[in-house]
């Protein structure tokens, strides 16, 4: 197979010893079907075995290895090599604190992402030996695409609005809760109203729509956001016109 | 070893420039500028019409000078901009499923702008053109 010989200027964060991140270039001979990841193995295991960064199963499934290709968040595993030009500037996600290289810290996230709760709240909750709750296709449908997601937060590195606005729960976060809002077993949109429908939440969004853009699952969280408005805004009326319904 | 995790910053006056993307998005943000200041435009006119035929007719000369005409034709680029970008993610804010078929997302812009055209035809009929 053909080699190709690329060069790699990639972000290194040492807080041991930097006081700021720096960029080292390293030279990397890449095979035709190489991904981004397989040039940043390469130089794990023959240049510099300090370099630091996040994968599991280059197959586009744990979201755990997105980067700043050439400035775009992408995941390493799904770019390909020869689609990129001859030098590549690699990248932690951006609108992350870095920890160290090409690892970000991702905290806030994770506290985002649990404070919409993502899970099924059910009516009443079955014992094992009642069987499962049950859904038609037709019902499953009106969500499924938004359960692709991967908690890559390439979506958040794409947000101005995260990088900017203090507080903003995210796209990958209200994607989420859209989700379940929508599934037919659940009963929880009230119980995370008090977040999704805040100025912290699908309010902070001014549909950008760069976190649809740079998905790398079509899970469209920038349509999510937009949904969640109209419906938030219906539910404002609805309670305007009938206080105390049932909800 | 220690944690000492670094904050890149992000200007809050040249982000947009970073990523044509960003640069579409604040071309249709701007647009609403143009649009208010268009309609701005309107009301003037409307005053100057309940003020009688020679404020009505000093508006008319007023929107035949050149400056006019270039503002009219920017405000007219920019709510065309405005107007099909908006369209064009309907879909996405707008989804239509009946049963287990979800509508195509072509079918929901183009109702959109079909209601656009009957719509301007209906005013253009109105005004007698």
């Amino acid at each position: 197979m053909s080699l190709r010989t690329f060069e790699l200027e990639i972000m290194r964060y040492d807080p041991d010893k930097d006081s700021e991140p720096r960029f080292e270039t390293f030279s990397v001979p890449c095979e035709e079907d190489w991904v981004v990841l397989d040039a940043v193995n390469y130089v794990k295991d023959n240049l510099d075995r300090t370099l630091s960064y996040r994968w599991s199963c280059h197959m586009a499934v744990c979201g755990s290895c997105g980067m700043m290709i050439n400035g775009e968040p992408s995941l390493s595993c799904k770019t390909f090599m020869r689609h990129m030009p001859d030098k590549i500037r690699i990248e932690p996600l951006a609108n992350f604190p870095i920890e160290r290289d090409l690892v970000v810290v991702m905290d806030d996230f994770m506290d985002k992402l649990a404070s919409v709760k993502p899970y099924l709240v059910a009516k009443e909750k079955k014992a094992v030996e009642d069987g499962s709750y049950l859904q038609s296709p037709a019902q499953l449908k009106k969500f499924k695409q938004y359960t692709l997601c991967i908690n890559c937060t390439l979506c958040y590195s794409a947000c101005p609005q995260y990088a900017l606005g203090e507080g903003f729960v995210g796209p990958a976060a209200l994607a989420l809760a859209h989700r379940y809002n929508l599934d037919s077993r659940d009963v929880g949109r009230s119980a995370r109203a008090d977040v999704v429908a805040s100025n912290e939440g699908i309010w902070e969004c001014s549909f950008v729509g760069a976190c649809s853009e740079v998905c790398p699952e079509h899970v469209d969280p920038a349509g999510a956001i937009q949904q969640t408005k109209i419906a938030s805004t219906l539910d404002y009326f609805k309670d305007l016109i009938t206080p105390g319904r049932d909800k | 070893m220690s944690r000492k995790p670094y904050i890149r910053t992000l200007s809050s006056t040249s982000w947009w420039l970073a990523q044509p993307r960003y640069i579409r998005y604040m071309a249709r943000e701007v647009s609403c500028v143009l649009i208010g200041a268009y309609t701005g435009v309107i009301v003037v006119g409307l005053l100057r019409l309940s003020e009688g035929a020679n404020a009505w007719a000093g508006f008319v000369a007023a929107m035949q000078t050149p400056a006019s005409v270039v503002f009219h034709l920017l405000a007219l680029a920019f709510a065309l901009y405005h107007t099909t970008t908006w369209f064009n993610v309907t879909p996405k804010a707008m989804p239509l499923q009946f049963g287990d078929t979800q509508v195509p997302g072509s079918i929901i812009i183009g109702a959109h702008y079909a209601g656009w055209i009957v719509i301007s035809a209906a005013l253009l009929l109105l005004a007698g053109v």
